[in-house]
């Protein structure tokens, strides 16, 4: 595919070529596809002929840039130009949450979601200003290589190493959880298949050509993710605007939605459904306090409303209603206080809708304060951890030069910017149809859409007439986020072609990340810690070998860990942020722009930084407290109010303070470590010293 | 090796424009997200305070980084420590 005797301007302008080939051939497809389908082509059948042909596509493009060559593995043999790079850390960086799952995030929490937005792409201003240059300029292959040359020697490397994999790890398990939704989706496998599927998908990339591979499957797949997210918006802006961009024509619907929110929340039939959810959650709470003693007491009431309704002859289908009541009455009282508990759950039904545009929503002054608080926590840590990610920083090694990298993060944050302002769109888009269309309707004559979803999934949506008036109400409607991206094409009443296109592009985003992760992990192992600290005589022919049988262990395990189901994945998604920005961000930042930043600064740094960031998530998030026995009461753990998905909050303000105040206590660094960070500040300096990779 | 004092000219003004837009940044983040519900006026349908968070943050955030880029790559070019063409 890359003849190396071209010249920089000649693989540009083949690359552009290429790609807009592909991206002709991809539009080509969808229609033939769509054709097909008008003329009986079954859903079953889009869907493997979507999974094969792009997949099959994505292991194309590795097998023709497999490699051995050791730039080209690690770093693409840093020819990538900035506009490629852009898309490739698009790609990259955009997850199976991004693309599935923000809408549907805005969709529930309104102007609070819109941390995701305001921090998935803010964190690229300090990416762009305070460390791409930097590390280009510095040029080797991985973070801890510069933390291990900057912080003199293999403790510092190591602990980047930790750090890297901690992240990296916690974030590919989220990936590959994503893989496999997708694959069972479109292909109805089971979801254990579905995962090992996917996981071929992404090694045949990164096994053979690592970096080189990685970087320009992942140009494909952002074409593939971008095209797949507008399609259906634009066709929803067109069916509620009559103007084909959302993004400019939403605020219009977004007045309309308001209106309807104030109709709703006032609506008596409303009303009457939350007092319902409100008297159910009560009654649990209630039977709750009572264990043991109201199991007995609770069932003894089933048991003799059956039997008074028996004496008195009632007509058989209440009788039959009873008797049921009674069959499905918890066994023990074990299983009473778990259905209790979900009972219990149903509080939140009560409360009135929240209002889309308001910001930092709250009953009080106070909860509107905490609720303020958390959303510009959650966005230091998002923007923070954007800057520290391994495997968004790797990216800027892969530029031909320091120029390059600037313009590349541009690119970057350009074509993440597509999408992310376009997801609050079709957040509102979906809300206007369930607002104006679905509630209200008839029960016996649910939208099309709804009606099938729910049937598939009552996960992702369940309508249950709990009032019993045949008609829907808000109230009633229980809606998982990820059904947004993932039916907007049946709302928009497009063919199922482009569903199976949004699965496609839901597939792309989750596998491209998950190459990204998986790289960073086996070349933090086989790179830093082999090479660098166990075996620096290692050959190159070696050393990539090794990469390449790391890079299949760690995606099977990571693979193991997803089919596991582990409880809370969007959680694990967001602690590798904090995880990343609280261990990386301040040893990065202090030791491009503080030379008197030392060694042990550095370290202690580090480790007080993540040490303190996964302490105050240990003792305050329900699942991990869970696995660590911690018992203490939640309220005794939070420190001023700030939730565990923000707790680098705490890591990384005391990550800064720990370095300065120990580079202040020991010595200052040596001349060469001195030399190195004016080598990394200035893009050319006249008999300056090389610190390229080789 | 010895830095001139054009390299740290240099240096100064590319901490200049990094604190500069670092400090744009802020604002448009922090500031704007803290004083969010004071700013629920109507801006084209959107609620300003929605807008921003939604559009109009991203596009700033956009803009600064590009300039930030053109700014940096002129600097190295007046001050001599440009690439050369490898």
């Amino acid at each position: 595919m890359i003849v190396a005797t071209q010249t920089q301007d000649q693989f540009k302008s083949m690359l552009k070529k290429v790609y807009t080939w592909y991206t002709g051939g991809f539009v080509v497809f969808i229609i033939v596809l769509a054709i097909l389908e008008q003329f009986g082509l079954t859903r079953q059948w889009i869907g493997y002929i979507f999974l094969l042909a792009t997949v099959g596509l994505y292991a194309g493009i590795g097998i023709m840039s497999r490699t051995a060559d050791i730039a080209e593995y690690y770093v693409a043999g840093r020819r990538v130009p900035a506009l490629f790079n852009g898309m490739a850390t698009g790609a990259d960086w955009m997850s199976a949450a991004s693309f599935i799952g923000m809408a549907g995030t805005l969709y529930l929490t309104g102007y609070n979601g819109l941390a995701f937005v305001m921090g998935w792409t803010g964190g690229y201003c300090l990416v762009a200003f305070l460390l791409a240059p930097y590390l280009r300029k510095f040029g080797q292959f991985t973070i801890p290589d510069f933390l291990g040359a900057r912080y003199g020697g293999n403790i510092a490397r190591f602990v980047g190493i930790c750090c890297a994999i901690l992240c990296s790890f916690t974030y590919v398990v989220a990936q590959i959880y994503g893989v496999g939704l997708v694959t069972t989706r479109l292909t109805g496998v089971a979801f254990e298949l579905g995962i090992f599927l996917g996981l071929g998908g992404i090694l045949v990339c990164s096994f053979l050509g690592g970096m080189r591979a990685v970087t320009w499957t992942q140009v494909a797949q952002y074409i593939v993710l971008i095209v797949a997210y507008m399609i259906p918006v634009i066709w929803l802006s067109v069916k509620h605007t009559g103007f084909p961009i959302p993004q400019l024509a939403y605020g219009k619907v977004l007045e309309k939605v308001t209106e309807r929110e104030a109709q709703l929340i006032k609506d008596p039939k409303e009303l009457e459904v939350r007092k319902i959810f409100a008297d159910r959650a009560a009654a649990a709470t209630a039977n709750l306090k009572g264990l043991p003693g109201s199991f007995d007491a609770e069932k003894g009431k089933v048991a003799k409303a059956l039997e008074d309704l028996k004496a008195n002859n009632a007509p058989a289908e209440q009788i039959a209603s009873a008797q049921t009541a009674l069959d499905k009455f918890p066994k023990s009282a074990d299983e009473a206080k778990a259905a209790w508990t979900r009972e219990a759950g149903l509080a939140a039904r009560a409360a009135p809708p929240l209002r889309h545009a308001e910001a930092f929503p709250g009953p009080t002054e106070k909860a509107r304060d905490i609720s303020r608080k958390n959303f510009l926590a959650l966005i230091f840590c998002l923007m923070v951890g954007t800057a520290a990610l391994p495997h968004i920083l790797m990216r800027y090694y892969t530029t031909p030069s320091v120029k390059e990298a600037r313009e590349s993060v541009t690119w970057s944050l350009f074509f993440i910017f597509l999408l992310y302002f376009t997801a609050p769109a079709l957040g509102v888009l979906a809300k206007f149809d369930v607002y104006t269309l679905l509630v209200g309707s008839e029960f016996a004559k649910l939208p099309g859409w709804a009606a099938s979803w729910s049937k598939v999934d009552p996960g992702l949506l369940s309508i249950v007439d709990v009032n019993r008036d045949g008609i829907v109400q808000l109230a009633e409607i229980a809606l998982g986020g990820d059904i947004i991206v993932l039916a907007t094409p049946e709302i928009a009443g497009l063919p199922y072609v482009i569903s199976g296109l949004v699965a496609a592009g839901g597939l792309a985003a989750a596998l491209s990340t998950a190459d990204g992760l998986l790289l960073t992990i086996a070349n933090a192992l086989s790179h830093d810690l082999y090479y660098k600290m166990i075996d620096p005589h290692a050959s190159t022919q070696r050393r990539v070998t090794l990469s390449k049988i790391l890079l299949l262990v760690v995606a099977l395990c990571a693979a193991y860990v997803a089919s596991q189901k582990p409880a809370d994945i969007l959680f694990l998604v967001s602690a590798a942020f904090s995880f990343a920005a609280a261990a990386f961000f301040p040893a990065l930042v202090l030791g491009i722009f503080w030379k008197r930043a030392s060694k042990w600064g550095a370290i202690l740094g580090m480790i007080a930084g993540i040490g303190v960031t996964v302490y105050y998530m240990a003792t305050t998030q329900p699942w991990l407290r869970g696995m660590f026995g911690v018992t203490t009461p939640i309220a005794d753990a939070i420190w001023w109010d700030i939730l565990p998905i923000s707790a680098a909050t705490f890591g990384v303000p005391l990550g800064f303070i720990v370095i300065i105040v120990v580079s202040l206590l020991t010595p200052a660094p040596e001349k060469e470590i001195q030399e190195l960070v004016d080598h990394v500040r200035y893009p050319h300096l006249r008999g300056d010293i090389d610190t390229t990779g080789t | 090796m010895e830095l001139s004092a054009k390299h740290r000219e240099y240096w100064r003004k590319n901490l200049t424009v990094t604190l500069i837009l670092l400090v744009i940044w802020f604002v448009v983040t922090f500031v704007v997200g803290y004083i969010a519900r004071d700013l629920q006026f109507n801006f084209f349908g959107w609620t300003f305070a929605f807008w921003m968070g939604a559009q109009g943050s991203l596009a700033i955030y956009v803009i600064i980084i590009w300039f930030y880029a053109r700014y940096m790559n002129q600097l190295d070019q007046q001050y001599d420590v440009a690439e050369g063409e490898e």
